[in-house]
Protein backbone atom coordinates (compact mmCIF):
# COMPACT_ATOMS: atom_id res chain seq x y z
CA UNK A 1 0.00 0.00 0.00
CA UNK A 2 1.36 3.37 -0.98
CA UNK A 3 2.64 5.52 1.83
CA UNK A 4 -0.04 8.02 3.03
CA UNK A 5 2.68 10.63 4.54
CA UNK A 6 4.01 11.11 0.20
CA UNK A 7 0.41 11.97 -0.41
CA UNK A 8 -0.30 15.46 -1.00
CA UNK A 9 -3.30 17.55 -0.77
CA UNK A 10 -5.72 16.58 -3.85
CA UNK A 11 -4.53 12.80 -3.79
CA UNK A 12 -5.44 12.69 -0.23
CA UNK A 13 -8.67 14.10 -1.03
CA UNK A 14 -9.43 12.08 -3.44
CA UNK A 15 -8.86 8.91 -1.93
CA UNK A 16 -11.03 9.76 1.07
CA UNK A 17 -13.89 10.18 -1.40
CA UNK A 18 -12.94 7.44 -3.22
CA UNK A 19 -12.79 5.73 -0.33
CA UNK A 20 -9.11 4.17 -0.94
CA UNK A 21 -8.32 4.99 2.32
CA UNK A 22 -10.26 6.54 4.97
CA UNK A 23 -9.47 10.08 6.57
CA UNK A 24 -8.91 8.09 10.30
CA UNK A 25 -5.93 6.17 8.68
CA UNK A 26 -5.20 9.42 6.86
CA UNK A 27 -4.61 10.96 10.38
CA UNK A 28 -2.75 8.51 11.93
CA UNK A 29 -0.15 8.12 9.69
CA UNK A 30 0.60 11.82 9.97
CA UNK A 31 0.40 11.90 13.89
CA UNK A 32 2.97 9.15 13.61
CA UNK A 33 4.75 11.32 11.61
CA UNK A 34 5.21 14.06 13.39
CA UNK A 35 5.88 12.32 16.67
CA UNK A 36 8.99 10.81 14.92
CA UNK A 37 10.56 14.00 13.93
CA UNK A 38 11.41 15.58 17.03
CA UNK A 39 14.32 16.46 15.81
CA UNK A 40 13.13 18.74 13.31
CA UNK A 41 11.54 20.65 15.62
CA UNK A 42 9.35 21.53 13.32
CA UNK A 43 6.19 21.47 16.00
CA UNK A 44 5.83 23.13 18.86
CA UNK A 45 2.32 21.43 20.16
CA UNK A 46 0.92 18.39 18.71
CA UNK A 47 -2.63 18.82 18.74
CA UNK A 48 -3.72 14.79 17.20
CA UNK A 49 -7.40 15.20 18.82
CA UNK A 50 -8.02 17.47 16.28
CA UNK A 51 -6.88 15.78 13.68
CA UNK A 52 -8.41 12.83 14.61
CA UNK A 53 -11.79 14.81 15.25
CA UNK A 54 -11.79 15.77 11.92
CA UNK A 55 -11.16 12.99 10.19
CA UNK A 56 -13.87 10.74 11.79
CA UNK A 57 -16.32 14.06 10.84
CA UNK A 58 -14.95 12.91 7.17
CA UNK A 59 -15.47 9.51 7.88
CA UNK A 60 -18.89 9.66 9.29
CA UNK A 61 -19.78 11.82 6.43
CA UNK A 62 -18.65 9.33 4.35
CA UNK A 63 -20.69 6.68 5.93
CA UNK A 64 -23.68 8.38 5.62
CA UNK A 65 -23.55 9.23 2.12
CA UNK A 66 -22.83 12.99 2.42
CA UNK A 67 -20.72 15.56 0.54
CA UNK A 68 -17.36 15.59 1.66
CA UNK A 69 -15.80 18.72 2.29
CA UNK A 70 -13.27 20.34 0.29
CA UNK A 71 -10.52 19.53 2.58
CA UNK A 72 -12.47 16.54 4.04
CA UNK A 73 -9.53 13.37 5.04
CA UNK A 74 -6.68 16.55 5.20
CA UNK A 75 -4.69 16.86 8.24
CA UNK A 76 -2.61 20.18 7.66
CA UNK A 77 0.22 22.31 10.37
CA UNK A 78 -0.86 25.55 11.31
CA UNK A 79 1.81 28.20 11.81
CA UNK A 80 2.32 29.70 15.33
CA UNK A 81 1.46 33.14 14.20
CA UNK A 82 -2.62 32.45 14.17
CA UNK A 83 -4.69 31.93 16.96
CA UNK A 84 -6.23 28.44 17.72
CA UNK A 85 -8.94 28.38 20.07
CA UNK A 86 -7.79 26.72 23.51
CA UNK A 87 -4.19 25.51 21.90
CA UNK A 88 -0.88 27.67 22.65
CA UNK A 89 -0.54 30.28 20.26
CA UNK A 90 2.92 32.16 21.04
CA UNK A 91 4.61 33.40 17.50
CA UNK A 92 7.11 31.11 19.01
CA UNK A 93 8.03 33.79 21.67
CA UNK A 94 8.71 34.13 25.58
CA UNK A 95 6.41 36.65 26.01
CA UNK A 96 3.49 34.90 24.50
CA UNK A 97 3.94 31.18 26.24
CA UNK A 98 0.85 29.82 27.79
CA UNK A 99 -1.27 32.27 25.48
CA UNK A 100 -4.35 30.15 25.06
CA UNK A 101 -6.64 32.21 22.66
CA UNK A 102 -10.26 32.26 23.19
CA UNK A 103 -11.30 32.33 19.64
CA UNK A 104 -10.04 31.55 16.41
CA UNK A 105 -8.37 33.13 13.18
CA UNK A 106 -10.71 33.68 10.61
CA UNK A 107 -8.09 31.52 8.30
CA UNK A 108 -7.65 28.75 10.63
CA UNK A 109 -11.24 28.77 11.13
CA UNK A 110 -11.80 28.29 6.84
CA UNK A 111 -9.73 25.68 7.01
CA UNK A 112 -11.47 23.66 9.67
CA UNK A 113 -15.11 24.87 7.99
CA UNK A 114 -13.15 23.16 5.11
CA UNK A 115 -13.24 20.20 6.67
CA UNK A 116 -9.25 20.11 7.16
CA UNK A 117 -7.74 18.73 10.65
CA UNK A 118 -5.21 19.96 13.03
CA UNK A 119 -2.19 18.01 13.31
CA UNK A 120 -0.41 20.85 15.50
CA UNK A 121 1.30 24.08 15.59
CA UNK A 122 4.50 24.96 13.79
CA UNK A 123 7.65 26.40 15.07
CA UNK A 124 8.64 29.89 13.49
CA UNK A 125 10.91 32.76 13.92
CA UNK A 126 9.81 35.00 16.87
CA UNK A 127 6.91 37.00 15.48
CA UNK A 128 7.70 36.38 12.10
CA UNK A 129 11.39 38.16 12.75
CA UNK A 130 13.58 36.49 10.54
CA UNK A 131 14.86 34.33 7.69
CA UNK A 132 16.48 31.10 9.01
CA UNK A 133 13.70 30.30 11.88
CA UNK A 134 16.76 30.85 14.07
CA UNK A 135 14.68 33.46 16.38
CA UNK A 136 12.47 31.29 17.65
CA UNK A 137 11.99 31.10 21.53
CA UNK A 138 11.97 27.47 21.32
CA UNK A 139 14.53 26.69 19.23
CA UNK A 140 15.75 26.64 15.78
CA UNK A 141 13.97 24.44 12.95
CA UNK A 142 16.18 21.78 11.24
CA UNK A 143 15.74 21.40 7.55
CA UNK A 144 15.29 18.10 6.83
CA UNK A 145 17.51 18.67 3.66
CA UNK A 146 21.41 17.89 4.14
CA UNK A 147 24.33 18.95 1.74
CA UNK A 148 25.37 15.69 -0.26
CA UNK A 149 29.26 16.65 0.89
CA UNK A 150 28.45 13.73 3.33
CA UNK A 151 29.27 16.75 6.65
CA UNK A 152 25.78 16.56 8.04
CA UNK A 153 25.89 20.26 8.89
CA UNK A 154 22.43 21.31 10.19
CA UNK A 155 20.54 23.85 7.84
CA UNK A 156 17.63 26.45 7.87
CA UNK A 157 14.40 25.22 6.67
CA UNK A 158 14.34 29.49 5.84
CA UNK A 159 11.71 32.00 7.87
CA UNK A 160 9.88 33.01 9.44
CA UNK A 161 7.52 30.41 8.31
CA UNK A 162 10.01 27.50 9.05
CA UNK A 163 8.62 25.08 10.63
CA UNK A 164 5.61 24.86 8.04
CA UNK A 165 8.43 24.82 5.22
CA UNK A 166 10.09 21.66 6.87
CA UNK A 167 7.40 19.68 7.91
CA UNK A 168 6.06 19.39 4.29
CA UNK A 169 9.43 18.56 2.93
CA UNK A 170 10.11 15.87 5.36
CA UNK A 171 6.08 14.37 4.84
CA UNK A 172 4.46 15.41 8.03
CA UNK A 173 1.96 16.75 6.73
CA UNK A 174 0.74 17.35 3.45
CA UNK A 175 0.33 21.33 3.28
CA UNK A 176 0.04 23.81 6.29
CA UNK A 177 -0.44 27.49 6.67
CA UNK A 178 2.35 29.98 6.46
CA UNK A 179 2.14 34.03 6.21
CA UNK A 180 4.28 36.37 4.66
CA UNK A 181 5.59 39.90 5.41
CA UNK A 182 8.43 40.38 2.92
CA UNK A 183 9.15 36.54 1.90
CA UNK A 184 8.43 33.94 4.69
CA UNK A 185 6.30 31.38 2.87
CA UNK A 186 8.33 32.29 -0.58
CA UNK A 187 11.94 32.03 0.80
CA UNK A 188 11.25 28.76 3.12
CA UNK A 189 9.69 27.05 0.32
CA UNK A 190 12.71 27.73 -2.25
CA UNK A 191 14.93 26.30 0.72
CA UNK A 192 12.86 23.02 1.49
CA UNK A 193 11.86 22.19 -2.20
CA UNK A 194 8.41 22.87 -1.50
CA UNK A 195 5.63 25.40 -3.14
CA UNK A 196 4.22 28.21 -1.74
CA UNK A 197 1.91 30.92 -2.85
CA UNK A 198 1.29 34.98 -0.99
CA UNK A 199 -1.69 36.12 -2.82
CA UNK A 200 -2.73 39.79 -2.96
CA UNK A 201 -2.63 41.23 0.10
CA UNK A 202 -6.35 41.18 2.12
CA UNK A 203 -7.09 37.89 0.34
CA UNK A 204 -6.64 36.40 3.14
CA UNK A 205 -8.13 37.96 6.42
CA UNK A 206 -5.52 38.93 8.96
CA UNK A 207 -7.95 38.53 11.89
CA UNK A 208 -6.24 36.08 14.68
CA UNK A 209 -3.26 36.16 13.20
CA UNK A 210 -0.13 37.47 15.59
CA UNK A 211 0.26 40.88 13.90
CA UNK A 212 4.01 41.96 12.75
CA UNK A 213 3.82 44.39 10.49
CA UNK A 214 -0.18 45.40 9.53
CA UNK A 215 0.08 46.58 6.00
CA UNK A 216 2.17 43.60 4.69
CA UNK A 217 1.31 40.77 6.57
CA UNK A 218 -0.71 37.75 4.30
CA UNK A 219 -1.18 34.48 5.02
CA UNK A 220 -1.04 32.19 2.16
CA UNK A 221 -0.94 28.56 1.84
CA UNK A 222 2.70 26.07 1.47
CA UNK A 223 2.38 22.39 -0.07
CA UNK A 224 4.33 20.26 -2.00
CA UNK A 225 2.60 21.31 -5.24
CA UNK A 226 1.14 23.99 -7.24
CA UNK A 227 -2.54 22.58 -7.25
CA UNK A 228 -2.32 21.55 -3.70
CA UNK A 229 -1.41 25.45 -2.83
CA UNK A 230 -4.76 26.30 -5.03
CA UNK A 231 -6.92 23.70 -3.37
CA UNK A 232 -5.47 25.24 -0.10
CA UNK A 233 -5.85 28.92 -0.61
CA UNK A 234 -9.33 28.41 -2.40
CA UNK A 235 -10.48 27.85 1.75
CA UNK A 236 -8.10 30.23 2.92
CA UNK A 237 -9.03 33.13 1.46
CA UNK A 238 -12.45 35.78 1.44
CA UNK A 239 -14.03 38.55 2.50
CA UNK A 240 -14.33 38.83 6.24
CA UNK A 241 -15.63 42.25 7.85
CA UNK A 242 -13.49 41.52 10.92
CA UNK A 243 -10.30 43.09 8.92
CA UNK A 244 -11.20 46.70 7.45
CA UNK A 245 -8.37 45.74 4.77
CA UNK A 246 -9.98 42.38 3.46
CA UNK A 247 -11.24 42.08 0.09
CA UNK A 248 -14.87 42.09 -0.53
CA UNK A 249 -14.42 39.68 -3.63
CA UNK A 250 -15.73 36.43 -4.43
CA UNK A 251 -13.27 33.22 -4.26
CA UNK A 252 -11.75 32.27 -7.65
CA UNK A 253 -12.16 28.92 -8.44
CA UNK A 254 -8.35 28.57 -8.44
CA UNK A 255 -8.28 25.02 -8.76
CA UNK A 256 -10.77 24.38 -11.72
CA UNK A 257 -8.88 27.27 -13.50
CA UNK A 258 -5.83 25.73 -13.55
CA UNK A 259 -4.20 25.54 -17.07
CA UNK A 260 -0.67 25.16 -17.62
CA UNK A 261 -0.48 26.80 -21.47
CA UNK A 262 0.94 30.14 -21.29
CA UNK A 263 0.39 30.83 -24.74
CA UNK A 264 -0.95 34.42 -25.20
CA UNK A 265 1.54 35.20 -21.74
CA UNK A 266 4.08 37.74 -21.87
CA UNK A 267 6.60 36.99 -18.80
CA UNK A 268 8.79 39.66 -17.96
CA UNK A 269 12.67 39.57 -16.64
CA UNK A 270 13.11 42.25 -14.47
CA UNK A 271 16.94 43.16 -15.44
CA UNK A 272 17.59 44.78 -11.91
CA UNK A 273 17.26 41.22 -10.12
CA UNK A 274 20.43 40.23 -12.08
CA UNK A 275 22.05 41.39 -8.72
CA UNK A 276 26.00 41.27 -8.19
CA UNK A 277 27.67 37.88 -6.72
CA UNK A 278 24.61 35.92 -7.63
CA UNK A 279 25.82 32.50 -7.42
CA UNK A 280 25.59 30.94 -11.10
CA UNK A 281 23.72 28.05 -10.02
CA UNK A 282 21.03 30.41 -9.40
CA UNK A 283 21.32 32.13 -12.79
CA UNK A 284 21.42 29.05 -14.52
CA UNK A 285 17.66 27.84 -12.89
CA UNK A 286 16.36 31.20 -13.90
CA UNK A 287 17.27 30.95 -17.51
CA UNK A 288 16.25 27.21 -17.31
CA UNK A 289 13.34 29.00 -16.09
CA UNK A 290 12.66 31.14 -18.85
CA UNK A 291 13.32 28.65 -21.63
CA UNK A 292 10.37 26.55 -19.50
CA UNK A 293 8.12 29.09 -19.64
CA UNK A 294 8.58 29.78 -23.27
CA UNK A 295 8.16 26.35 -24.33
CA UNK A 296 5.05 26.35 -22.31
CA UNK A 297 4.17 28.98 -24.98
CA UNK A 298 4.84 32.36 -23.18
CA UNK A 299 6.27 35.30 -24.88
CA UNK A 300 9.64 36.60 -22.63
CA UNK A 301 10.36 40.06 -22.55
CA UNK A 302 12.60 42.34 -20.64
CA UNK A 303 11.32 44.57 -18.48
CA UNK A 304 12.90 47.00 -15.59
CA UNK A 305 11.80 47.74 -12.13
CA UNK A 306 14.48 50.45 -11.09
CA UNK A 307 13.73 51.07 -7.96
CA UNK A 308 14.42 47.35 -7.01
CA UNK A 309 17.85 48.23 -4.87
CA UNK A 310 15.51 50.44 -2.38
CA UNK A 311 12.97 47.93 -1.58
CA UNK A 312 15.05 46.19 1.14
CA UNK A 313 15.83 49.50 2.85
CA UNK A 314 12.06 50.79 2.88
CA UNK A 315 11.61 47.58 4.37
CA UNK A 316 13.38 47.88 6.96
CA UNK A 317 11.93 51.12 7.78
CA UNK A 318 8.30 50.20 7.33
CA UNK A 319 8.07 47.06 8.72
CA UNK A 320 9.72 47.11 12.08
CA UNK A 321 8.02 50.79 12.39
CA UNK A 322 4.64 48.76 11.99
CA UNK A 323 5.82 46.16 14.29
CA UNK A 324 7.25 48.60 16.92
CA UNK A 325 3.42 49.83 17.02
CA UNK A 326 1.75 46.68 17.01
CA UNK A 327 3.90 44.74 20.16
CA UNK A 328 3.43 47.93 21.86
CA UNK A 329 0.23 45.65 23.50
CA UNK A 330 2.79 43.36 24.98
CA UNK A 331 2.81 45.20 28.70
CA UNK A 332 2.45 42.15 30.79
CA UNK A 333 -1.11 43.30 31.84
CA UNK A 334 -3.70 41.37 29.74
CA UNK A 335 -2.03 38.09 28.71
CA UNK A 336 1.04 36.40 28.20
CA UNK A 337 4.20 37.11 30.22
CA UNK A 338 4.41 39.53 33.36
CA UNK A 339 7.70 40.18 35.09
CA UNK A 340 7.47 42.12 38.14
CA UNK A 341 10.72 43.01 40.06
CA UNK A 342 10.48 43.47 44.01
CA UNK A 343 8.93 46.74 44.28
CA UNK A 344 8.85 47.90 41.06
CA UNK A 345 5.91 50.19 39.78
CA UNK A 346 3.60 49.80 36.32
CA UNK A 347 6.25 51.34 33.88
CA UNK A 348 9.07 49.12 35.22
CA UNK A 349 6.42 46.49 35.54
CA UNK A 350 6.35 47.26 31.27
CA UNK A 351 10.06 47.65 30.84
CA UNK A 352 10.94 44.38 32.79
CA UNK A 353 8.24 42.17 31.04
CA UNK A 354 9.40 43.57 27.56
CA UNK A 355 13.03 42.77 28.14
CA UNK A 356 12.40 39.00 29.62
CA UNK A 357 9.67 38.14 26.55
CA UNK A 358 11.05 39.31 23.76
CA UNK A 359 14.25 38.16 21.52
CA UNK A 360 17.46 40.02 20.63
CA UNK A 361 16.02 40.26 16.82
CA UNK A 362 12.06 41.37 17.79
CA UNK A 363 14.41 44.10 20.41
CA UNK A 364 16.33 45.13 17.45
CA UNK A 365 13.49 45.79 15.03
CA UNK A 366 11.07 47.00 17.90
CA UNK A 367 14.17 49.98 18.41
CA UNK A 368 14.67 50.58 14.76
CA UNK A 369 11.10 51.42 14.67
CA UNK A 370 10.58 53.30 17.74
CA UNK A 371 13.80 55.47 16.78
CA UNK A 372 12.48 55.91 12.93
CA UNK A 373 8.89 56.50 14.25
CA UNK A 374 10.34 59.16 16.93
CA UNK A 375 10.17 62.95 16.66
CA UNK A 376 12.69 64.34 14.15
CA UNK A 377 13.51 61.42 12.11
CA UNK A 378 9.67 60.77 11.29
CA UNK A 379 9.77 62.07 7.92
CA UNK A 380 13.24 61.64 6.89
CA UNK A 381 12.54 57.55 7.74
CA UNK A 382 9.37 56.70 7.61
CA UNK A 383 7.78 59.13 5.07
CA UNK A 384 10.72 59.01 2.84
CA UNK A 385 10.47 55.22 2.96
CA UNK A 386 6.35 54.86 2.09
CA UNK A 387 6.99 57.82 -0.75
CA UNK A 388 9.38 54.83 -2.12
CA UNK A 389 7.43 52.60 -1.53
CA UNK A 390 5.05 54.69 -4.04
CA UNK A 391 7.57 54.50 -6.33
CA UNK A 392 8.10 51.05 -6.12
CA UNK A 393 4.48 50.25 -6.46
CA UNK A 394 4.96 52.33 -9.72
CA UNK A 395 7.88 50.40 -10.81
CA UNK A 396 5.24 47.19 -11.34
CA UNK A 397 2.49 49.42 -12.82
CA UNK A 398 4.47 50.81 -15.27
CA UNK A 399 6.54 46.98 -15.65
CA UNK A 400 2.57 45.35 -16.55
CA UNK A 401 2.07 47.65 -19.65
CA UNK A 402 4.67 45.06 -21.08
CA UNK A 403 4.28 42.02 -19.61
CA UNK A 404 1.87 40.27 -17.36
CA UNK A 405 3.84 38.27 -14.99
CA UNK A 406 7.47 38.61 -13.78
CA UNK A 407 10.12 35.60 -13.87
CA UNK A 408 12.55 36.05 -10.86
CA UNK A 409 14.86 33.55 -8.68
CA UNK A 410 13.09 33.26 -5.32
CA UNK A 411 16.19 33.73 -3.02
CA UNK A 412 20.24 34.62 -3.91
CA UNK A 413 21.29 31.37 -2.69
CA UNK A 414 20.35 27.96 -1.67
CA UNK A 415 19.63 27.26 2.44
CA UNK A 416 22.44 28.23 4.58
CA UNK A 417 23.67 25.97 7.76
CA UNK A 418 22.38 27.25 10.64
CA UNK A 419 24.47 29.96 12.64
CA UNK A 420 26.37 31.19 9.25
CA UNK A 421 24.40 34.16 8.50
CA UNK A 422 23.22 34.74 12.91
CA UNK A 423 25.62 37.37 13.65
CA UNK A 424 25.42 39.64 11.12
CA UNK A 425 21.58 41.45 10.86
CA UNK A 426 22.07 43.17 7.22
CA UNK A 427 23.24 39.76 5.54
CA UNK A 428 20.53 38.15 6.60
CA UNK A 429 18.22 41.03 5.44
CA UNK A 430 19.67 40.73 2.40
CA UNK A 431 18.05 36.95 1.72
CA UNK A 432 14.31 38.64 1.05
CA UNK A 433 16.15 40.97 -1.73
CA UNK A 434 14.28 38.87 -4.89
CA UNK A 435 10.71 38.64 -2.20
CA UNK A 436 10.27 42.21 -0.66
CA UNK A 437 9.59 44.20 -3.58
CA UNK A 438 6.39 42.25 -4.30
CA UNK A 439 5.20 42.23 -0.43
CA UNK A 440 5.27 46.36 -0.59
CA UNK A 441 3.35 46.20 -3.62
CA UNK A 442 1.04 43.93 -2.12
CA UNK A 443 1.31 41.33 -5.30
CA UNK A 444 0.78 37.71 -5.66
CA UNK A 445 4.09 35.76 -5.95
CA UNK A 446 4.89 32.31 -6.05
CA UNK A 447 7.52 30.00 -5.05
CA UNK A 448 8.20 26.64 -6.93
CA UNK A 449 10.85 24.45 -7.48
CA UNK A 450 13.30 24.45 -10.13
CA UNK A 451 15.87 22.11 -9.29
CA UNK A 452 18.55 21.42 -7.05
CA UNK A 453 22.05 22.93 -6.74
CA UNK A 454 25.94 20.86 -6.80
CA UNK A 455 25.38 20.53 -3.17
CA UNK A 456 21.96 18.38 -3.40
CA UNK A 457 20.01 21.82 -2.03
CA UNK A 458 16.53 22.88 -3.87
CA UNK A 459 16.31 26.36 -5.74
CA UNK A 460 13.13 28.29 -5.64
CA UNK A 461 11.71 29.81 -8.62
CA UNK A 462 9.47 32.90 -8.21
CA UNK A 463 6.33 34.33 -10.28
CA UNK A 464 4.94 37.51 -9.23
CA UNK A 465 1.58 38.78 -10.76
CA UNK A 466 -0.51 41.74 -10.64
CA UNK A 467 -2.95 42.03 -8.53
CA UNK A 468 -5.85 39.76 -7.94
CA UNK A 469 -4.19 37.60 -10.53
CA UNK A 470 -3.29 34.09 -8.58
CA UNK A 471 -4.67 32.51 -11.47
CA UNK A 472 -1.80 33.63 -13.58
CA UNK A 473 0.66 33.45 -10.90
CA UNK A 474 -0.48 29.35 -10.10
CA UNK A 475 -0.54 29.03 -13.81
CA UNK A 476 2.61 29.81 -14.65
CA UNK A 477 4.31 27.78 -11.95
CA UNK A 478 2.18 24.64 -12.81
CA UNK A 479 3.66 25.30 -16.11
CA UNK A 480 7.53 25.19 -14.46
CA UNK A 481 6.40 22.57 -12.30
CA UNK A 482 5.41 20.24 -15.38
CA UNK A 483 8.64 21.07 -16.96
CA UNK A 484 10.86 20.96 -13.97
CA UNK A 485 9.79 17.43 -12.87
CA UNK A 486 11.31 18.20 -9.62
CA UNK A 487 11.04 15.20 -7.38
CA UNK A 488 13.85 15.01 -4.79
CA UNK A 489 12.88 14.49 -1.39
CA UNK A 490 15.63 14.69 1.64
CA UNK A 491 16.53 10.84 2.86
CA UNK A 492 14.31 10.56 6.51
CA UNK A 493 17.44 10.54 8.96
CA UNK A 494 15.57 12.05 11.88
CA UNK B 1 25.03 60.10 11.99
CA UNK B 2 25.74 57.73 14.16
CA UNK B 3 23.90 56.19 16.89
CA UNK B 4 25.52 56.29 20.41
CA UNK B 5 24.60 54.46 23.93
CA UNK B 6 22.48 57.74 25.13
CA UNK B 7 20.41 57.30 21.92
CA UNK B 8 20.03 54.04 22.37
CA UNK B 9 18.51 54.05 26.02
CA UNK B 10 16.48 56.73 24.68
CA UNK B 11 14.49 54.95 22.38
CA UNK B 12 14.64 51.46 24.45
CA UNK B 13 13.14 53.72 27.32
CA UNK B 14 10.29 54.90 24.63
CA UNK B 15 9.84 51.63 23.58
CA UNK B 16 9.11 50.24 27.08
CA UNK B 17 12.16 47.40 27.03
CA UNK B 18 14.63 47.68 29.98
CA UNK B 19 18.10 47.61 28.77
CA UNK B 20 21.51 46.76 30.62
CA UNK B 21 24.99 48.96 29.77
CA UNK B 22 26.15 45.33 28.48
CA UNK B 23 23.51 45.18 26.04
CA UNK B 24 23.62 49.25 25.04
CA UNK B 25 27.28 49.05 24.35
CA UNK B 26 26.13 45.91 22.16
CA UNK B 27 22.91 46.84 20.30
CA UNK B 28 24.61 50.32 19.14
CA UNK B 29 26.38 49.68 16.94
CA UNK B 30 24.31 47.06 15.61
CA UNK B 31 22.13 49.72 15.11
CA UNK B 32 24.30 52.30 14.00
CA UNK B 33 25.18 49.87 10.83
CA UNK B 34 21.59 48.75 9.74
CA UNK B 35 20.43 52.91 9.89
CA UNK B 36 23.86 54.08 7.93
CA UNK B 37 22.51 50.90 5.51
CA UNK B 38 18.68 52.44 5.38
CA UNK B 39 20.28 55.95 4.91
CA UNK B 40 20.30 55.47 1.23
CA UNK B 41 16.90 55.39 0.87
CA UNK B 42 17.81 59.65 0.92
CA UNK B 43 19.40 59.69 -2.27
CA UNK B 44 15.77 58.10 -4.15
CA UNK B 45 14.39 61.83 -5.59
CA UNK B 46 10.64 61.91 -4.24
CA UNK B 47 9.72 64.70 -5.30
CA UNK B 48 6.05 64.97 -5.77
CA UNK B 49 5.74 61.50 -4.90
CA UNK B 50 2.53 60.92 -2.42
CA UNK B 51 3.49 58.45 0.30
CA UNK B 52 2.11 54.91 0.14
CA UNK B 53 -1.27 54.76 2.00
CA UNK B 54 -2.87 51.88 1.08
CA UNK B 55 -0.92 49.00 -1.73
CA UNK B 56 -4.43 47.51 -2.70
CA UNK B 57 -7.21 49.80 -3.27
CA UNK B 58 -10.18 49.47 -1.13
CA UNK B 59 -12.58 51.34 0.21
CA UNK B 60 -13.38 51.94 4.39
CA UNK B 61 -16.57 50.25 4.75
CA UNK B 62 -18.76 51.73 7.15
CA UNK B 63 -20.77 49.39 9.62
CA UNK B 64 -24.37 50.27 11.63
CA UNK B 65 -23.53 51.87 14.82
CA UNK B 66 -24.54 49.10 17.06
CA UNK B 67 -23.22 46.31 19.84
CA UNK B 68 -22.09 42.97 17.40
CA UNK B 69 -20.32 41.92 20.37
CA UNK B 70 -19.43 41.72 23.91
CA UNK B 71 -20.37 40.20 27.04
CA UNK B 72 -17.52 38.50 27.65
CA UNK B 73 -15.59 39.43 30.77
CA UNK B 74 -14.29 35.65 31.86
CA UNK B 75 -12.95 35.24 28.53
CA UNK B 76 -11.22 38.56 28.29
CA UNK B 77 -9.40 38.09 31.05
CA UNK B 78 -8.40 34.13 30.61
CA UNK B 79 -5.29 35.21 29.75
CA UNK B 80 -4.45 37.77 32.31
CA UNK B 81 -1.47 37.34 34.47
CA UNK B 82 -2.89 38.63 37.17
CA UNK B 83 -7.18 39.27 37.96
CA UNK B 84 -9.09 39.60 40.43
CA UNK B 85 -12.69 40.62 41.17
CA UNK B 86 -13.18 40.53 37.32
CA UNK B 87 -10.34 43.53 36.55
CA UNK B 88 -6.83 43.39 35.23
CA UNK B 89 -4.76 44.24 37.64
CA UNK B 90 -1.36 46.18 38.21
CA UNK B 91 1.20 47.39 40.39
CA UNK B 92 -0.11 50.09 42.20
CA UNK B 93 0.10 53.31 40.40
CA UNK B 94 -1.78 55.70 42.67
CA UNK B 95 -0.09 56.81 46.15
Amino acid sequence: MTNLTDLGVRELRDGVRAGTFSASEVADAHIVAVSKAKQLNAFLVETPDHAIAAAKEADAARAAGQTLKPLAGVPIGMKDLFCTKGVQSAAASHILEGFKPEYESTVSQKLWDAGAGMLGKLNMDQFAMGSSNETSYFGNVISPWRRADGGNAPLAPGGSSGGSSASIAARLCPAATGTDTGGSIRQPAAFTGIAGIKPTYGRCSRWGIIAFASSLDQAGPMARDVRDCAIMLEAMSGFDPKDSTSLQLDVPKWEAGLNASLAGKRIGIPKEYRVDGMPAEIEALWQQGIDWVKDAGAEVVEVSLPHTKYALPAYYIIAPAEASSNLARYDGVRYGLRDLPEGANLQEMYAATRAAGFGAEVKRRILIGTYVLSAGFYDAYYTQAQKVRTLIARDFDRAWETCDLLLTPTAPSAAFALGEKSADPIAMYLNDVFTVPSSLAGLPAMSVPGGLDKAGLPLGLQVIGKALDEQGVLDACLAIEERAGFNARPEAWW
Amino acid sequence: MSVDAATVKKIASLARIAITDEEVAKIAPELDNILGWIEQLGEVDCTGVEPMTAVIANTLRLRDDAVTDGGKRDAVLANAPQAEHGFFTVPKVIE
